[in-house]
């Protein structure tokens, strides 16, 4: 069976869920080829082997992970170009989005972003305009690179022991001319991420204020998910700008989306809309949030929101 | 400093976006065409940069006629000229043709900075700064939150889920930002007046210098299979809090198997 190349998401050795999904996927399509990048292999060895990684390209070393974007590239054209793979897939992300394209210019293959998911033949499946229209798309030249959304697919157990081959890469001065010098870590606290999270607790305007996003992270604390924010609350200053959630934000898709005090406007739509199931917020009945619930309460999120924070710590 | 910035003409997202049914690229006709939101960033940025280190802003653009638009808007903001690919043969063009065209049209203006953003509300690839860093073989300085220039060095922030990464390089380079490193000023009624003046340059895409066979519809290297609206969502149950919304919303999440 054919290689289906898989990158690894992973930050200091810690595999996020979104390799899991792909792997997963990748074992529908042909035998999924994990691709390691940097040092911290051997901590992260067991999740890969169950999920279905029947081989790991290990390239453990550590300067691969000092420039941006252009040693993974480097590293998944010479693995296309040896291995001939049927498929490389990536995550979604903006830097998984990043590598995709830099690999398809290396190999002269074609890039398909944003995919929720893939059948048969490499056929990729879109949701586009903000979850307004669903496409098929596939590539006709070279090796189909997909970039595949957090979210997407279910892992599933596939316990295997993976068979793997180290591997080197030489970086020319361009794979060089962009060098992470440092790292800067703010605020992440036990949180998911926000791509990749099960559940989306997000404020919007009718939180009214930065210090009343308390309200909004105790009611994601007790869920477990993450925090996100409408761009009315990020352009506030109320929170974080990259926990924007929207056009010019993040692209989520959780299993629960919970949107509190936001209007849903399309812009914020566009970054939410294919989120499984829906409850909202808000005090105003004509907001166009409602359009899209699975249940929407109208009222004062100041009075719901705690209520159904201490209710599902109750329930615990 | 030779500062080109990089301006994409979309949908606007408020009126209807649809793909034509004959070949599946976007109707661009449909809907009325804005510039792409997070280029209005990248002009800005292209703007303060000349304004702290000299030079002159070349807006960039590949797009049908109507794009045009969009190029005063960029001129009138401050830009101080503008080169605009457009020929029928662009038609259909993805990602990797759209990068070869443009990595053409820069092999003319030549480049010091080429500052773009991050991503297009409409197609929302994504892709464009990593190829042609790729295609130019220089730094890639991608979801940019911060740009600091000295001399002939650059350090950007780049933007992670973490925080970000502090990254170094030389020119020349590319840069993409995302929203909130800067906010793009408005064109004043003189701007708006000085950029019926500015020098517009058509090029076609013999005049570019661009290999017809290698780019539009026919020559892509993805194709649509097929397309459909997606099918409504139902609509769920919406109900008017009496002082139990919270715990409405526990009982529905419980059903749900989440709580």
């Amino acid at each position: 069976m054919a290689e289906i190349l898989v990158l690894v998401d992973q930050v200091d050795g810690e595999v996020k869920k979104v390799t899991l999904e792909l792997l997963t996927l990748a074992g529908r399509l042909g035998e999924p080829a994990a691709v390691w990048v940097g040092p911290g292999y051997e901590g992260a060895k067991d999740r890969l082997a169950e999920h279905g990684a029947a081989k790991v390209y290990v390239a453990a070393d550590e300067e691969l992970n000092s420039y941006v974007v252009a040693p993974k590239a480097a590293l998944l054209a010479q693995l296309v170009n040896e291995k001939s793979p049927a498929a490389v897939l990536v995550p979604a992300t903006p830097e998984g989005k990043e590598v995709a394209g830099r690999l398809a210019v290396r190999t002269g293959s074609g890039v398909l972003t944003d995919v929720v998911d893939v059948a048969e033949g490499f056929v990729a499946e879109h949701s586009i305009f903000g979850g307004g229209v669903i496409a098929h798309a596939k590539v006709t030249t070279g090796t189909p690179i997909i970039a595949v959304r957090p979210n997407s697919v279910a892992p599933e157990a596939n316990p295997v022991t993976p068979a793997e081959e180290q591997v080197s890469v030489a970086l020319s001065d361009a794979d060089r001319a962009a060098k992470i010098v440092e790292r800067v870590v703010q605020e992440k606290g036990e949180r998911p991420d926000l791509t990749e999270a099960a559940i989306v607790v997000s404020g919007g305007r009718g939180v009214g204020g930065a210090e009343n996003f308390s309200i909004i992270e105790a009611l994601a604390d007790s869920l477990g998910g993450a925090v996100g924010a409408s761009r009315a609350a990020t352009d506030a200053g109320w929170y974080p700008h990259q926990f924007q959630v929207g056009q010019t934000g993040k692209t989520v898709s959780p299993q629960l989306y919970i949107a509190v005090g936001i209007s849903g406007a399309i812009q914020h739509r566009a970054g939410m809309q294919t989120s499984k199931t829906i409850v909202a917020i808000n005090k105003d009945p004509e907001a166009p949030i409602f359009e899209l619930v699975d249940f929407g309460v109208v009222g004062d999120l100041f009075q719901v929101a705690p209520q159904l924070t201490e209710e599902i710590t109750k329930r615990k | 400093m030779n500062i080109v910035v990089l301006v994409k003409q979309v949908p606007d997202t408020e009126s209807p976006r649809r793909l034509k049914s004959d070949d599946s690229t976007l109707d661009r006709a449909a809907a009325d065409g804005v510039i792409n939101e997070l280029d209005e960033y990248a002009i800005e940025e292209a703007l303060r940069v000349k304004e702290a280190h000299g030079g002159e802003v070349t807006v960039v653009t590949m797009g049908p006629d109507k794009a045009t638009d969009s190029i005063r808007k960029a001129l009138a903001m401050g830009a101080d000229k503008a080169v605009h690919l457009v020929d029928d043969a662009l038609s259909g063009s993805d990602a990797l043709q759209t990068s070869y065209a443009i990595q053409q049209v820069l092999g003319r203006t030549g480049f010091d900075l080429v500052i773009l953003g991050s991503e297009s509300t409409d197609a929302r690839t994504g892709v464009l700064a990593a190829m042609l860093a790729e295609r130019l073989g220089v730094a890639q300085l991608s979801l940019a939150n911060k740009v600091e220039i000295d001399g002939t060095a650059v350090t950007i922030q780049r933007q992670t889920d973490y925080g970000f990464d502090r990254v170094e390089a030389s020119l020349p380079a590319v840069v993409s930002v995302v929203e909130k490193i800067n906010e793009p000023r408005y064109p004043s009624f003189k701007g708006i007046m000085a950029a019926k003046k500015k020098p517009v340059e058509t090029l076609s895409v013999a005049d570019a210098g661009i290999d017809a066979g290698q780019v539009g519809l026919a020559a892509a290297a993805t194709a649509v299979v097929d397309f459909a609206e997606a099918p409504p969502r139902e609509q769920g149950q919406i109900v008017t809090d009496e002082g139990d919304g919270g715990v409405k919303i526990a009982e529905f999440l419980a059903s749900k198997k989440f709580v």
